[in-house]
């Protein structure tokens, strides 16, 4: 079954994914890639904030937040 | 910018290695990261062991309360609430034993200046006005900050703060600031001048100084008192809730009345002088862990109590010393005070003030704290704080000067969104490094609240209401 | 033999004192300087407030709108400088703060520098302690937070992981004062015991390792590679920002030169 790339975005509360590719530039590239985001990493979605944006991702063990416009420059395959 | 020669070697092998960085598709950078995780993830799987796979602490159970919708923002509101009702109530006791124990000192001054024979006017100045301001604002001062900063402080270890962040970047996405400026505003409530400085927390400058020009409109623990007072007295008498409750519920309130004002003038800027587009947002929600209770308090009480003292020595001690001055130097029968009051009093009856109102929060440039004081000290010409402990003195002390609801619900107005003190002032140049910014921090605030409080005194008077 | 950056201690004391005061640093008389780095939340200013007590003050940095506490406490009668950097994920990125800490562990000569990992979340933290350790040798891992990860049944092989690592591994849980004799017992091994340490150097992928290689010849023909680890220079010409680069090339100019013989400081590098 072929896996399809779709953006972290998209990614429902609790579902596994793994990065394929990153389409973020600039100064949050370099953020997301020190906190551990980089191909073939695992992030989890585990949580949405009341207004159903900014969204946390479990990465390595830690909990971080983005905003979604952000996250949909994260494209992920989904596990 | 580089102000190197050009023809250094380390630089020319840099440039010549552009397209080497740039290679194959992912820059060499991502690869050198990507390759540091692949290493520790190997590495921690072979030296962590995980004993019990998959089990859920409690705490993880946390956050689903915590972000979510139905109980989200009701508990912030609760633990705000909370917090401000026991900065003010605890308050009460330590701020009453304070105040006795230096009032009780000013006797034995007194008892000094006239075993030395000391003039009557150097004891004025020494006893009735430096020192009895420095009591006042230290007994009044210290006792909530000494609550508020720990308490803040404990939600901060507990991990709760950037859950805050999170629920409320949204809103402040809209008006294209960031989210971590709600915790420079929850930083302001204790002392603006330590908000302004906790927007470096902040990472784009524009967002930054957005935090940093409208900090003001958080009330600070030294705006607290004149609330505190004013809402206490009047509105007490209405209603049969405890006074302590409903100052409490009068703070909220005003608070977010702030908090409105934030969001609108964030937006404003952002739309005008400080346009630009948002920036991303990277917050990291740390597990909850229990704080340290002890060396919380311990460490803060140190802090706030090195701080409240400085800025009771340095600044409440000479404007008590000025304001007696002021009003017992007589310019022909009038003193010096009530005359400016009688000079500033058109502009201050226009936007629903008095005169010795509108000096007293000029005169208290120097921090928001001073700012009952000296106008107690006015109203009651002979410049001297007479004994009142219960507010039930002040009460009689505004109303036998002309005080209405209008002029008690717009001081509060005025309290909230002047300008800002003059450490705070201070703390922005530091930060910002730039006067013009600095000024724009001081005419905002000053233009709004003459505005509102312009506004409503008219419709006031214009609809017979007063 | 190349020596590391930030491996000075056989420079002349009245230079040290010079670059430290760049950097805002004042120490008094034989102080030893150690930095304290690590990732936000992983209970820095915890272990910072455990160590130094009520001997600290907070300023700023020079020149810049960020935090810098220092402290001091002192062990077997001597004393050392504690500098309290800012908590940063990397020393690769931009931000003002990661320029603070990078500048100051790669610049600003400490006497050791002690990286705080969270043992809840080691995977993330272990990147800023590797990048630490290709800086300079003289780094002692403090892995804070042991009692949080004794609440989630994390357990870590502390002696699998300092044989990997080749540098002194101190686990903490400093909120309770748990381990922190043991974490100034190893600074003081570290600094007047001069006890000699192996760094792990990171394993990177072909295509870094061969770009590396690449830049080697051109690097160690450089004055500069008198003073700073090719390698870790060729890493940095790499990834790094111009003004990065620039950083470097400055602080060499201030640098009086030597003999790579002179410079040799314990600790060998599996290069």
């Amino acid at each position: 079954m072929k896996m399809l790339s779709v953006p972290l975005s998209t990614l429902k509360l609790g579902e596994k994914s793994n990065v394929v590719h990153l389409n973020v530039i600039g100064l949050l590239r370099r953020r997301i890639l020190d906190l551990g985001i980089v191909p073939g990493t695992v992030l989890t979605c585990i949580g949405k904030a009341p207004a159903g944006d900014p969204i946390a991702y479990l990465v390595r063990g830690a909990v971080i937040a983005l905003r979604s416009e952000d996250a949909s420059l994260i494209v992920v395959e989904q596990v | 910018m580089s102000t190197l020669n050009p023809l250094d070697p380390l630089l020319k092998i840099y440039s010549d290695t552009e397209s080497v960085r740039l290679s194959s598709g992912t820059p060499i950078a991502d690869r050198v990261v990507t390759d540091i995780f692949a290493y520790t993830e190997k590495l921690t799987q072979r030296v962590v062991l995980r004993e019990d796979c998959l089990q859920t602490s409690w705490k993880d159970n946390i956050d689903k309360i915590v972000i979510s919708r139905v109980f989200g923002y009701p508990l912030m509101l609760l633990l705000l609430g909370t917090v401000f009702w026991l900065t003010i109530a605890g308050a009460n006791v330590p701020s009453a034993m304070i105040a006795s124990v230096l009032f009780a000192f000013q006797d034995v001054l007194t008892h000094w200046f006239q075993l030395v024979q000391a003039p009557a006017w150097l004891h004025g100045v020494l006893v009735l006005g430096m020192y009895r301001t420095l009591a006042w604002v230290t007994a009044v001062m210290l006792p909530p900050m000494a609550i508020f900063f720990p308490l803040f402080t404990l939600l901060e270890d507990l991990g709760y703060l950037p859950r805050v962040a999170f629920n409320l970047d949204n809103m402040f996405k809209k008006a294209n600031a960031c989210g971590k400026q709600c915790l420079t505003m929850c930083m302001g409530f204790g002392c603006n001048a330590a908000g302004v400085v906790a927007a470096r927390i902040i990472d784009s400058p524009r967002e930054r100084l957005i935090a940093i020009l409208t900090n003001n409109f958080v009330p600070c623990n030294g705006r607290f008192p004149t609330l505190i007072a004013i809402a206490s007295i009047f509105m007490a008498s209405t209603l049969f809730l405890s006074q302590s409750l409903l100052a409490a519920g009068m703070i909220t309130l005003l608070v977010l009345l702030g908090v409105a004002f934030t969001f609108a003038v964030s937006w404003t800027l952002s739309k005008t002088i400080l346009k630009g587009e948002p920036s991303s947002l990277v917050l990291e929600l740390p597990p909850y862990r229990l704080p340290k209770v002890g060396a919380v308090f311990y460490r803060s009480l140190i802090d706030r109590t090195i701080f409240v003292l400085r800025r009771a020595l340095v600044v409440a001690a000479p404007a008590g010393a000025l304001t007696w001055i002021l009003a017992n130097v007589y310019i022909g029968n009038v003193s010096v005070i009530a005359y400016i009051a009688g000079v500033l009093d058109p502009i201050a009856k226009a936007i629903g003030l008095d005169g010795f109102i509108l000096m007293a929060f000029i005169l208290g440039l120097p921090a928001n704290e001073i700012v009952v004081p000296i106008l107690l000290m006015s109203y009651l010409s002979t410049g001297q704080l007479t004994e009142f402990n219960s507010l039930f003195e002040l009460k009689k002390v505004l109303l036998a000067n002309g005080w209405t609801w209008l002029t008690a619900f717009n001081t509060m107005l005025f309290a909230l969104l002047h300008w800002p003190c003059a450490t705070t002032l201070l703390s922005m140049y530091k930060e910002t490094g730039s006067k013009k910014w600095t000024f724009m921090g001081f005419i905002i605030p000053t233009v709004i609240a003459f505005s509102v409080c312009f506004i409503i005194a008219q419709a006031a008077y214009l609809l017979g209401l007063v | 033999m190349k020596l590391k950056l930030g491996d000075h201690s056989n420079a002349p004391n009245d230079h040290s004192r010079v670059m430290r005061e760049q950097f805002g640093i004042r120490t008094t008389g034989e102080q030893y300087v150690i930095a304290l780095a690590g990732n936000p939340n992983v209970g820095k200013s915890t272990v910072f407030n455990a160590l130094t007590g009520l001997h600290q003050h907070t300023g700023n940095w020079p020149g810049k709108t960020v935090d810098n506490a220092q402290g001091h406490y002192s062990y077997r009668n001597k004393s050392f400088l504690l500098v309290d950097l800012p908590g940063t994920y990397s020393l690769l990125a931009h931000s003002v703060e990661e320029e603070i800490a990078r500048d100051f562990i790669c610049f600003g000569q400490p006497d050791a520098t002690i990286v705080v990992l969270d043992a809840t979340s080691l995977e993330r933290n272990l990147n800023l302690a590797l990048q630490v350790m290709e800086i300079s040798s003289k780094v002692i891992i403090c892995v804070n937070l042991i009692d949080e990860a004794r609440k989630k049944k994390l357990s870590i092989n502390f002696g699998e992981l300092e044989k990997e690592l080749g540098v002194p591994i101190v686990p903490t849980a400093a909120r309770n004062g748990e381990g922190l004799s043991d974490l100034q017992k190893a600074v003081y091994s570290m600094v007047v015991e001069k006890k000699k340490t192996w760094p792990k150097q990171i394993p990177y992928s072909e295509e870094v390792e061969q770009a590396i290689s690449a830049l080697l010849p051109k690097v160690e023909a450089l004055s500069l590679a008198s003073l700073v680890n090719p390698k870790w220079l060729a890493l940095r010409l790499l990834d790094s920002d111009v003004s990065f680069i620039e950083t470097i090339s400055r602080y060499a100019a201030t640098q009086p030169q030597k003999t790579v013989a002179s410079q040799r400081q314990g600790g060998e590098f599996i290069l």
